[in-house]
């Protein structure tokens, strides 16, 4: 079985990571399991874990009061679980929950945020590598408003 | 002087063969010519111009059959007065027909690439030629990718043949709606989000996109953004069209005429007036 | 050029009833409602004698000259494309039967016209009509037919109009090609002649039929000159160097804002312009319902559902459809059939109700360019 570091390093999100620093995250990282229809975490609930979904699928949603769950998004394979860690208030704003049997390795977000305090060039490494991830899921979140397949007639 | 020439703004009669309910608010026409000296032969990615008696005609593009297969269909969403009287129609009544008309998908030009096909709601209609062409030669391509995105899981066309792609073909096949709620158990979110989940050699490849202009924006940007070169990216346009044939005017688009140049264009061709507001 | 000849009054008279007698249904310029305009011509009886035309931005007046010239003004609202390509035509019927139908073509119309008085913009402008019915991807069997039989009585202009600037757009005023006949109207001293170029099989059957003499030297001269004095008369020029660049480089120009502000988008310079052949169709039935035919009718790209498209119009602004107009005319034009589609005719200039003149607007453009070239 390959090493955390080494699957870590391997991934898109770290390319060309310092060493130094990569062996600090994969010391706040540790592999988990979720199985169909677990949730991951809650809407409201203090964000303190980062993910990278290793195989699997997740559903983020929503659950409107007497509607049935909407999911407005979902992160599979080799994408990024959760912003909202590096970012205060620290909260989740959607349910997550796993569609499908799904591995992912883990990172402890307060950990990391300390650290990221701490060493400035840390933080800027990871904002810069997290905020592509924002920018594309408010792209895409923007298409899903247009709703450019409507019936416009 | 005397001539016999028909006009080209002159439809033919074509009989219903079949009626076939893709979803609830879209259907295809299955038609053959009522007079035998008429073809069937269209390249993929051309359109028809289908009349409705009494009502009126619209640009329909061809979105089958299968290589071998009789007749010429056309996936019709029920949207308008031209296409709710067509989904009126049944078998063995007739439609007029004028066509085909317009360019085609770079079929031969892409032997040895891989092909991505990018398809938002009807827009996979007029690629499902394209699809069959290149599965009816798959050895010719390398890795052939289907993004394909819709409103939602009950918008999805040909679904049945998803599987027969993934399986016999070796397609990668990847769906994702707009909103969905429990009941569905694929993907959400813009289709666009699917190009980094698929496995394709973006300089070794043709992309082919049809859909809504502005998901065909985002397309071709997030395209660019994985490096596929902007003349190996085809998109479609369109505009209001009424002849077909460039006498109307109406389809122009910047120099083009969507009817007779497009409408499917190489992305660097067009991409000087692609964008530009109320061109 | 010992083609030409020379006709008088009555040879001209005698012209008009040779076509008649060949078939042609003559037709050319005479005066009704306060313009000269094209309709069916009798003798030249109707043609407008002794009348010319001011023209400048919005306006257009008819004066009466000091002599009996028969062509000396430029050109009215008509131009020949309301015979080559009509304003409004059946293409076809359809009647059910039960719950099918039957299409009926339309039966060709062989209407052959003989054009009297067709100006050398005119003539250019025809030329790039052909590119569009006949000669690109597909043909328009009517507009075919009409061109193939018609039969092309050119005249030289005597005098630019106010709005004229073919020598900008290089496609006069002397008439080059395409013609069966050409005039070159004279007036000098007492006697008012014509200098005739033959310059088809069909055009010298015709002067055989006519009164003529050979054209000496000195009337062919005389004809020359009056040419030449024209285009050193024209009301209006445009620089046309590297335009198609020009206006493709400026699509959100402020210009366009400010030319949208007068614009009144009623159409009147697509409907005057001798080259516009933008249609649509209309579909209608009778009222059991079993009766179907389809039109055709000139349109503008400055109605408001010429670009309607999913519930809503592409170019819903007055300036994008100025725009489109103005950038097909000079620019995409180029792209799609090889040549401008501006014969710098000035009808556009002439019929505009506040007188929007791209012969202004364009170099507004140019300037703004050059101001900019200059301060980066």
């Amino acid at each position: 079985m390959k090493s955390l570091e080494s699957i870590l390093g391997n991934h898109p999100f770290f390319e060309n990571l310092a060493p130094e620093y990569l062996t600090l995250i994969t010391g706040c990282a540790s592999n988990v399991k979720f199985e169909a229809g677990e949730f991951i975490y809650r809407q409201d609930e203090e964000a303190n874990n980062f993910y990278i979904i290793r195989e699997g699928k997740v559903a983020l949603e929503v659950c409107p009061p007497g509607k049935k769950p909407i999911t407005v998004q979902t992160v599979s394979d080799g994408e990024i679980l959760g912003w909202a860690w590096l970012i205060p208030p620290y909260h989740c704003q959607f349910d997550a929950q796993a569609v499908e049997l799904t591995r992912a390795i883990v990172l402890d977000g307060r950990c990391l945020r300390t650290k990221c305090v701490e060493d400035h060039t840390l933080g800027y490494e990871l904002l810069s590598r997290l905020l592509p991830v924002v920018g594309r899921t408010m792209e895409a979140t923007r298409l899903q408003l247009l709703d450019i397949y409507g019936n416009n007639d | 002087m005397e001539t016999t020439m028909q006009s080209p703004m002159t439809p033919w009669p074509y009989r219903i063969e079949k009626v076939i309910r893709e979803t609830h608010d879209t259907f295809s026409l299955n038609v053959v010519p009522k007079d035998s000296s008429r073809g069937m032969t269209f390249n993929p990615g051309q359109f028809n111009m289908l009349y409705a008696f009494g009502v009126g005609e619209v640009p329909i593009s061809i979105s089958g059959p299968k290589p071998g297969e009789q007749g010429m269909i056309h996936t019709i969403r029920d949207v308008g007065v031209v296409t709710g009287a067509l989904h009126q129609l049944k078998k063995d009544q007739t439609v007029g027909l004028r066509g085909p008309f317009g360019s085609a998908w770079p079929i031969e030009e892409s032997k040895g690439y891989d092909i991505v096909i990018m398809a938002g709601g009807i827009g996979l209609a007029p690629l499902r030629p394209a699809l069959y062409a290149l599965l009816d030669q798959r050895d010719k391509f390398g890795e052939i990718v289907l993004l394909y995105g819709v409103r939602k899981p009950e918008d999805l066309l040909f679904t049945k043949e998803f599987e027969t792609w993934r399986g016999k073909y070796g397609v990668q096949v990847k769906l994702t709606v707009d909103t969905a709620d429990r009941e569905w158990r694929g993907n959400v979110g813009v289709v666009n989000t699917l190009i980094q989940r698929a496995d394709f050699d973006p300089i070794n490849t043709v992309a082919m996109i049809c859909g809504p202009e502005v998901m065909m924006r985002f397309a071709v940007s997030e395209l660019k953004r994985q490096e596929v070169p902007e003349n190996q990216i085809f998109i479609t346009m369109e505009r209001n069209m009424k002849c077909a044939v460039g006498f109307c005017g109406h389809c122009q688009f910047g120099p083009a005429f969507i009817c007779k140049d497009g409408p499917i264009f190489r992305y660097d061709k067009v991409k000087q007036f692609f964008g530009i507001r109320e061109i | 050029m010992n083609k030409s000849v020379t006709i008088d009054r009555e040879g001209l008279n005698q012209l008009i009833i040779v076509l008649g007698g060949m078939g042609f249904q003559v037709v050319g310029p005479t005066v009704r409602d306060e313009a000269i305009v094209y309709e069916k011509l009798g003798s030249i009886k109707d043609l407008p004698e002794g009348f010319t035309d001011e023209q400048d931005g919005g306006i257009y007046r008819l004066k009466r000259r000091q002599d009996q010239s028969l062509f000396g003004y430029a050109v009215g609202p008509h131009s020949w494309k309301k015979f080559l390509h009509p304003p409004e035509r059946r293409l076809w019927q359809a009647d059910s039967e039960g719950s099918d139908f039957e299409i009926k073509p339309e039966k060709l119309d062989t209407t052959k016209f003989a054009f009297i008085g067709v100006r050398s913009c005119e003539m250019h402008a025809i030329a790039i009509q052909d590119k569009v019915f006949i000669n690109d991807k597909f043909v328009d069997p009517v507009y075919q037919v009409r061109r193939e039989n018609a039969f092309f009585v050119a005249v030289n202009c005597g005098q630019a109009g106010g709005t004229c600037f073919c020598v900008s757009m290089n496609t006069g005023p002397k008439v080059e090609a395409g013609f069966d006949l050409a005039l070159t109207e004279v007036l000098e001293n007492d006697r008012h002649y014509f200098v005739v170029e033959v310059g088809s099989k069909k055009g010298e059957a015709c002067v055989k039929q006519m009164t003529h003499q050979q054209a000496q030297k000195e009337e062919i001269a005389q004809a020359e000159n009056v040419v030449k004095e024209t285009a050193g008369q024209m009301g209006r020029s445009l620089n046309t160097t590297d335009i198609k660049g020009l206006l493709y480089e400026n699509l959100e120009h402020p210009r366009w804002d400010d030319i949208a502000e007068r614009c009144l988008s009623c159409a009147n310079c697509t409907m005057v312009c001798p080259t516009c052949f933008c249609s649509t169709v209309e579909d209608v039935t009778d009222i059991t319902g079993t009766h179907a035919e389809r039109w055709q009718k000139w349109d503008s790209c400055f109605t408001m559902d010429f670009t309607y498209l999913h519930g809503g119009e592409v170019r819903a602004s007055t300036k994008s459809r100025y725009r489109q107009w103005l950038t097909h005319k000079l620019a995409s034009w180029q792209d799609q059939f090889g040549s401008s589609g501006c014969v710098g005719c000035g009808r556009c200039i002439t019929w505009c109700p506040p007188g929007i003149d791209f012969t202004e607007e364009v170099p507004k453009i140019r300037d703004s360019e050059t101001q900019s070239l200059k301060m980066s």
